[in-house]
């Protein structure tokens, strides 16, 4: 699948509206919001100012990791090892920063977490891009060693925060007031990171060679090889990108929290893998959206935090994200086994009408 | 590395694969010769054996489980959640059954059928993980992803997260029984399977199909076989092998909860990857993996003898032997293709 086809394609997607209904964007966006009216006919809760900015707050996290995961299921590949390489980026950073008195602006911060997340991108690229391991098996064994690394030799445990990041926690754009409950929520400037990632995520796919030959390794890695794209050097930038972004989501976690927890966000790649899947990332590789990213990962985030505005006790949570996979999976799945056969369809009529 | 295997003719790749025996066998000397050597008093004494023996059946089993269907190029990242979820529906039968005070022959029945329970639902876990695989097409890592939350949540909603105790004495005086005051049920159980899974593989028409489905769907489609019918089979045998794995953990804690087992899953694919697996489906050995699953006993009860190791470590060990294993197989294999080509350019 070369890059400007691609292109092509959805260009024309978004003209033809019987095309339209056969991805998965516009279904999940309906989903979302049938869910909130439902919601909202249920508690009344719904669409409060206060309910709306605690979600978005809910999405920063899953949202930042989601980019970089959709971009690694584009190119065929699974990456599990995303909040293990943040946790530990953040972790040692923290440590570093207190025990060094660090009292200068929280950029350092930043800076600091993506290179020790790029260091930790690089050892999987090197072992997923030069020495061609599965990508599952190997992002399973590095997230094992890297919590292993932070609970075994840094014996990681909650910690406090540099100054730094505690004057950031406090940076807050707007604070939403709930009048009827008196409940009031602060919408944090970490959702500027999530806005600038996306856009330069936009960027890099659309209009990059990297980006195009992203989607082309995914579509077919020979055809893209022999198109002329660098599959390894491809590779090996896109895990050191999804390291770099999870050191960043790291800092962006414990600023919004105020304290390092250094399990704070382990256990949310399935999360943001289901979110992603669901937002139409095919998962054999070579389609996906930001768009459809950004969706998947609202439909989830509305799904986990409007359990107990519905009403359903908390112990369910991990029944349905499992169900969201499975039926995420599922209707792609369906949708991509449909369409083959429609595209093989007119393709045979076209050969016989000439 | 589905090419590499395509690129050997099959008699130097049934010599590299007993190479790989050798390889593992004498890794398990070393590892037993080190062990024995810093812990003379501790490893090599009747008392470790006997507890490694009721270590090593429960994940031994799962990872055979993840071995077949890995064989068939898929994966299985449900067997712990199948396992416990299969448990808790055994246990809550049991609790919820059994009069209180029953004398053991009273009891006897209900053990029987919550056995049956147990291994009816690792059969449903399994078929359902199937079904999602090979009817809706799903890829089995993304399928497996989501039916482990799917069975933990059920058990962790099921039982509010609390284990289920007080189960009768005698299910986990029967799971506890050592034949010889050695062998404890457990581990008979798990060479029955080791056994059988192993003639199934070598000596079948099913194990053929899975190896043939393994190094290349297509061909199999084309060859005529079912496709569907064997990934079906194949995560049916790995749900009930799962289950069999559950009914072990709750003997052994005598009780079941959602949340035992956890890292097996990791430790599973390590073994399997470790005993000559190939993670890409069509090759490997249960022998190998039982003598991977013996390495990896050895080495955990080993450092368990050494208080200045934190568990934490055995992350770091485990998934830095998985990614070294993977390592060394590649350079392996990519030897032998280059000593393949050699020779076919020869002729």
């Amino acid at each position: 699948m070369g890059g400007s086809a691609v292109v092509g394609r959805e260009v024309a997607n978004v003209i033809n509206p019987r095309r339209l209904l056969g991805r998965s964007e516009p279904w999940v966006l309906a989903s979302i919001v049938v869910l909130s009216l439902l919601i909202q006919a249920r508690s009344g809760q719904f669409f409060t100012g206060n309910n709306l900015v605690d979600l978005v707050q809910a999405m920063i996290v899953p949202g930042l990791f989601s980019v970089g995961c959709m971009m690694v299921i584009v190119s065929g590949g699974i990456d599990v090892s995303f909040t293990a390489v943040a946790s530990l980026a953040m972790y040692v950073t923290d440590r570093v920063l207190l025990s060094s008195h660090y009292a200068g602006s929280v950029l350092l911060a930043y800076a600091m977490s993506a290179g020790l997340g790029l260091v930790m991108g690089a050892l999987n690229g090197l072992l997923i891009a030069f020495l061609r391991l599965p990508t599952l098996v190997v992002t399973l064994g590095t997230a094992s060693l890297f919590t292993g690394l932070m609970f075994g030799a840094f014996s990681a445990s909650a910690s406090a925060v540099p100054p730094a990041i505690i004057a950031h926690s406090k940076e807050i754009l707007f604070t939403a007031v709930n009048p009827q409950l008196g409940l009031t929520s602060n919408m944090p400037s970490q959702v500027l990171i999530l806005v600038g990632v996306f856009a330069l995520a936009f960027l890099l796919l659309r209009y990059t060679m990297v980006g195009r030959g992203i989607y082309a390794i995914g579509g077919d890695e020979t055809a893209a090889e022999r198109a002329g794209f660098n599959v390894r050097s491809i590779k090996m930038f896109l895990y050191c990108l999804v390291g770099v972004l999870a050191g960043i989501t790291g800092i962006a976690r414990i600023s919004m929290i105020a304290y390092a927890d250094p399990s704070t966000v382990l256990g949310m790649e399935l999360t943001v893998i289901a979110a992603v899947v669901l937002g139409g990332t095919r998962v054999t590789g070579g389609v996906g959206t930001l768009t459809g990213t950004a969706l998947g990962v609202a439909l989830v985030i509305i799904l986990a935090n409007s359990l107990i505005l519905m009403g359903i006790p908390t112990y369910w949570t991990r029944v349905f994200t499992g169900a969201v996979i499975i039926i995420g999976t599922g209707v792609t799945a369906r949708q991509i086994t449909t369409k083959r056969r429609r595209e093989r369809g007119p393709a045979r009529r076209a050969q016989q009408a000439p | 590395m589905n090419t590499t295997h395509a690129g050997i003719p099959a008699l130097q790749a049934r010599k590299s694969s007993d190479q790989n025996l050798v390889r593992l066998f004498v890794m398990l000397v070393l590892v037993f010769a080190l062990m024995t050597a810093l812990r003379p008093g501790l490893f090599p004494t009747l008392a470790n054996f006997g507890s490694m023996m009721r270590q090593f059946p429960e994940y031994g089993i799962m990872a055979i489980g993840i071995s077949l269907t890995m064989i068939t190029g898929g994966i299985d990242l449900g067997v712990v959640g199948t396992a416990n979820l299969s448990a808790i529906l055994a246990a809550k039968f049991l609790i919820g059954a059994v009069p209180a005070g029953a004398q053991p022959q009273v009891v006897l029945p209900y053990i029987v059928a919550a056995v049956l329970i147990s291994l009816a639902t690792g059969l449903a876990c399994g078929y359902f993980a199937g079904i999602l695989i090979s009817r809706f097409n799903i890829p089995a890592i993304l399928a497996t992803l989501g039916t482990q939350q799917l069975y933990t949540g059920i058990a962790v909603g099921i039982t509010n997260g609390r284990p289920q105790s007080r189960l009768p004495l005698l299910y986990s005086k029967i799971g506890n029984t050592e034949f010889f005051n050695l062998f404890p049920v457990s581990f008979i159980l798990f060479l029955v399977i080791a056994v059988g899974i192993g003639l199934l593989l070598s000596r079948t028409r099913f194990g053929t199909y899975m190896y043939l489905y393994g190094t290349n769907p297509k061909a199999a489609r084309y060859a005529g076989l079912n496709n569907a019918s064997i990934l079906r089979r194949t995560y049916l045998l790995s749900g009930l092998l799962s289950s069999v794995a559950g009914l072990i953990m709750m003997a052994r804690a005598n009780s079941a909860k959602a949340e035992y087992g956890a890292p097996y899953t990791l430790q599973c694919v390590l073994i399997a990857v470790l005993g000559g697996i190939d993670p890409n489906g069509g090759f490997g050995k249960i022998t190998g993996v039982t003598l991977a699953i013996l390495i990896l006993q050895f080495l955990s009860s080993g450092l368990n003898m050494f208080n200045q190791v934190s568990n934490f470590y055995r992350d770091v060990i485990w998934g830095g032997v998985l990614i070294l294993v993977l390592v060394f197989n590649r350079l392996l294999s990519a030897r032998a293709e280059r000593r393949a080509l050699r020779k076919r350019a020869i002729a």
